[in-house]
């Protein structure tokens, strides 16, 4: 087993404060975040730079003919520009699919796409060169939906995309024709989902610096991918990645957002080498949602098979989703929607077939769940239909079809642990279930019901978009004269906690105390690479590289230990803070003499550890098989509470219950407060969270447009830790941050149905959409697909 | 066109030349460099920015810094006495408050001014108090938990 070693010796017993895993432990970073010390990137002292604007496509589809900055360029305190002209290198973050330009050369494809930059001496001048900038264009036929770009007489947007197709993924695994034949109830429904955007509370800034003396580039930035952006930032700018530094500040949320190196990233460092200076790129909120790789609206089929007593036979889904105008991280989110539906239930035969459609709309990419999440929806809610056809409880229905650990699915991706059980057994007996149907009803308009659903998500990617052959995470750890234990990690605390998870870690393998451990993470120039924080990774990939580099430094302190102890090594007694030889504790020496004794001949101690997932979890042998495999899969269920006024079509969500098996809790607060902003960001999606085009221009482009939900509506969210120990994660610990999201829109649906006697099978469920599904009208003019016509 | 400010910065007298059209959000970030006051949005739709004027409630980025001559201004560098923490801001330390931070100095701004009016809230209360301030990590729950603890706690905060 993997478990913790609660045997642990530890100096003066019980009296200090717990330091190791397991522990509800406040974020190492916590004190700064709350008194205001904590430098985000737009908090960094910036005295003496430029400030950088960027000029934003106004259409959504053109030839780009020119870019005229003479004007611009002749304004006093405009110090420089750049253009398409500055960079003819793609980027984007799936190698095989990179197809965009920092900015726009030859065509424009969305409204908000960058076309030019320019570093000014203050922002009224950059705003006035902005408006001096002159484009000539001669504007194509625009798609805003997926079924309009895919007709047979379209404009392309890549010449190399037939039918405006990014990718078309068919898998069939196992026999779904014979699974089909074997079902007594076969059921197909669709389903329609809002594309959906992270609205992370910090803005996009970036700070860009050129060393022109050297040649050298420094650039801090909002991202969750440091090494992508180092990356790609050597390939746009054709300089070498030894002559580029990137450090990743305080960050205010990502949410997928920032998985990818982003456009204004290349560009501020663009500007910075052309201005032979330091640029300061700060933008607005808009800007956000034009740069936006969000959650793609998706249009879902799915059809499925049950037996009598409620066994799944078979699965079949079709899914198209509205990518937008690049490729971004398109391939595989189309593919997680398939490799998914797998991994949770047993299901004999799946046969996916998936399309992924590129439109002039802002760039979706991943977001929390990702390329999950709305299948989910789709797959639980006909789940919950056909149970209750059959005249089965959503809760047996799912256990009737549960995994046993360990298997592997049948598309090859490998289960090796499973606490799905007790997360039912907990929602249901918190819920109150069993007694659900004596507190709906009442005869008045508001009307409550109850409903329930599971998801599941990876620990990380087994195989790494970027195919290197180095390991999947490095952390170093390195002791000096004074003492001090400094971890050197490339992970990208992003307010998720990676920095405290690897603190916690090291301090449980070494049982020291957390002041002598100081984190410093996410600077190239310091740390280890680290392949960024994404599709939960780094608890279970970094924590195992943690505790490997801190096992490694505990031996060699146990052999100083035993040098200056002068005794064998089997005869020390290791306490974290101190050593004695074993059965003679007056015989012990302090940290400090410890550390001085490891430093004689070889000076300072670097260790380093390391975590691979081996070739076995990488995925099945189909093409684009790695999608979706990973080491160890979360598993969580939710049951929710809602109140519907049928007279306004408004819904509440009162309470929510939800069980996360997230293998072990490094560190349950932290679990808890991950697992309630999964949820209320998937009740997020399910209430109200919707972009809105009109002629491909954002209509809703703010946080008071866009809405997510306030403290206000927010319900109270139970959170109960299921520990199934996965024999490879960290102490057992798998991920807990993205899996509890997808259930959450499918288990308010079925509270609704319970309360109202309705499914609604179209996300956000708005007010209107309710009413009118209470009453059986469609809501005018809501859901027409955009006439397809030229840009605005 | 810019002139003489004069006002209270967390217990301090200030005098400032500083543009007419200055917002407050600008001038507490650019000129004194509070950068803890944060700027979430393109104007007053998230709360990031949230400081205290005589005690109550403001949207830095939605007001002309001017307009508080000779007022009293806190942000959440000022909470904090001696160099520890208030009680809000340990509260949101201790109870997992603040995820990614970025949020957390308008909400705990807001907070304040909340407990110096109402010391015993209700959840009802807290929920109308912060109703102006967005949180994207946390689904406001531990939100509320830290509010409560800080009510709960004795010490007055400064």
């Amino acid at each position: 087993m993997n478990a913790p070693d609660r045997d642990l010796h530890r100096v003066g017993g019980a009296l200090e404060a717990p330091r190791g895993v397991g522990v509800r432990m406040p974020l190492i970073d916590g004190v700064e975040k709350v008194n205001g010390s904590a430098r985000y990137t737009a908090d960094l002292p910036a005295q003496g730079a430029l400030v950088g604007k960027i000029l934003r496509s106004p259409y959504a589809h053109a030839e780009l003919l020119e870019v005229d900055v003479r004007d611009a360029l002749a304004l006093p305190g405009v110090v420089g520009i750049v253009t398409g002209e500055h960079c003819d290198v793609r980027y984007g973050v799936i190698p095989i699919a990179q197809n965009e330009f920092p900015l726009a050369r030859g065509r424009l494809r969305y409204v908000g796409e960058p076309v030019a930059a320019i570093a000014a001496i203050d922002e009224a001048t950059a705003n006035a060169a902005l408006a001096a900038i002159r484009l000539k264009v001669r504007e194509l036929p625009a798609y805003f939906e997926a079924a309009d770009a895919r007709k047979s007489d379209t404009v392309l947007l890549h010449d190399n995309k037939k039918g405006n197709l990014e990718r078309e993924v068919h898998h069939e695994f196992g026999d779904s024709a014979a699974g089909f034949a074997a079902a007594d109830l076969i059921r197909e429904e669709t389903f329609e989902c809002a594309e959906i955007h992270h609205a992370m509370m910090e803005p996009n800034a970036a700070l860009a610096s050129w060393d022109a003396e050297r040649g050298h580039l420094t650039l801090w930035s909002v991202t969750q991918v440091p090494y992508y952006v180092h990356t790609s930032l050597a390939q746009c700018m054709k300089l070498d990645p030894a002559y580029i530094r990137v450090i990743k500040p305080f960050v205010g949320g990502g949410f997928g957002h920032r998985v990818e190196t982003l456009n204004f990233e290349i560009i501020v460092a663009l500007l910075a080498r052309e201005v032979r200076g330091t640029v300061r790129l700060l933008q607005t909120r808009e800007e956000a949602f034009l740069t936006h790789r969000g959650r793609p609206q998706s249009h879902i089929r799915m059809k499925l098979g049950l037996t009598r007593d409620g066994r799944m036979t078979a699965c079949e889904a079709e899914v198209v989703q509205r990518g937008g105008a690049y490729g971004g991280y398109g391939i595989v989110s189309i593919l997680y929607a398939g490799a998914l539906l797998n991994g949770l239930y047993d299901i004999p035969a799946v046969k996916y077939d998936g399309y992924r459609v590129y439109t002039n709309t802002p760039p979706c990419g991943a977001m929390r769940g990702h390329g999950t999440v709305n299948v989910r929806f789709a797959f639980e809610s006909l789940l919950d239909t056909m149970a209750a056809e059959l005249g089965l409880d959503a809760f047996a229905v799912r256990r009737r079809n549960l995994l046993s650990a360990p298997t592997e699915t049948i598309n090859g991706l490998k289960i090796m642990s499973y606490g799905l059980p007790e997360c039912l057994d907990w929602v249901e007996q918190a819920s109150g279930w069993r007694d659900r149907a004596t507190r709906s009803g009442g005869d008045g308009p508001i009307k409550r019901g109850i409903g329930i659903a599971c998801s599941h998500f990876v620990s990380g990617s087994a195989k790494p978009v970027h195919f290197t052959g180095q390991p999947h995470a490095t952390i170093a750890l390195r002791v000096d004269f004074d003492g001090a234990i400094t971890i050197l990690t490339g992970a990208a605390d992003i307010g998720q906690g990676s920095s405290t998870v690897v603190t916690q870690v090291v301090a449980e393998v070494l049982g020291v105390e957390h002041r002598r451990l100081r984190v410093i993470a996410a600077d190239s120039a310091l740390t280890p690479k680290d392949n960024g924080s994404y599709s939960s990774r780094v608890t279970f990939m970094v924590g195992n590289a943690a505790a490997d580099a801190a096992r490694k430094l505990k031996a060699l302190l146990v052999t100083a230990a035993a040098k200056r102890l002068q005794v064998p090594e089997a005869e020390v007694d290791w306490f974290g803070e101190a050593a004695a030889v074993v059965g003679d504790p007056t015989r012990q020496i302090p940290f400090h003499d410890i550390v001085e004794e490891a430093l004689v001949d070889v000076g300072m101690l670097t260790v380093k550890g390391l975590f691979t997932c081996p070739v076995e979890f990488q995925g099945g042998k189909q093409r684009g098989g790695a999608v979706g495999s990973t080491m160890g899969f979360s598993y969580a269920a939710q049951a929710v509470e809602v109140s519907v006024d049928a007279e306004l079509g408004k819904v509440t969500v009162e309470k929510v219950w939800s069980a996360i098996d997230c293998g072990f809790a490094i560190n349950p607060m932290a679990v808890e407060g991950q697992v309630q902003g999964a949820i209320w960001m998937g009740m997020g999606q399910a209430m109200s969270e919707e972009t809105v085009y009109e002629n491909g221009r954002h209509k809703a482009a703010s946080l008071l447009e866009y809405r997510v939900p306030t403290i206000v509506e927010s319900p109270d969210i139970e959170v109960h830790i299921v520990e199934s120990i996965d024999p490879n994660g960290p102490f057992g610990a798998k991920e807990a941050s993205e899996g509890p999201l997808s259930g959450v829109m499918s288990a308010i649906a079925a509270a609704i149905e319970d309360a109202v006697g309705t499914r609604i099978r179209e996300l956000p469920f708005t007010p209107d959409r309710v009413f009118d599904a209470i009453h059986r009208q469609p809501r005018a003019g809501a859901s027409a697909p955009a006439a397809e016509q030229g840009a605005a | 066109m810019k002139s003489l400010l004069n006002l209270w910065v967390n217990g301090r007298p200030r005098e400032d030349a500083v543009a007419e059209n200055a917002l407050l959000v600008d001038y507490l970030r650019d000129t004194l460099g509070l950068t803890g006051t944060k700027q979430g949005c393109d104007g007053g739709e998230c709360g990031a920015c949230t400081v205290l004027v005589d005690g109550e409630p403001r949207l830095a980025c939605s007001t002309l810094a001017h307009s508080v001559a000779g007022r009293r201004v806190e942000t959440v560098e000022g909470a904090g006495r001696d160099g520890m923490l208030s009680r809000l801001q340990r509260a949101f330390h201790e109870h997992l408050g603040a995820q990614c931070g970025f949020c957390t100095p308008g909400m705990i701004m807001a907070a304040e001014a909340l407990l110096r009016r109402t010391p015993q809230p209700s959840r009802g209360e807290i929920r109308a108090a912060l109703g102006g301030n967005l949180c994207r990590c946390t689904g406001y729950v531990k939100i509320i938990e830290s509010v409560e603890a800080a009510a709960r706690c004795e010490e007055v905060s400064a």
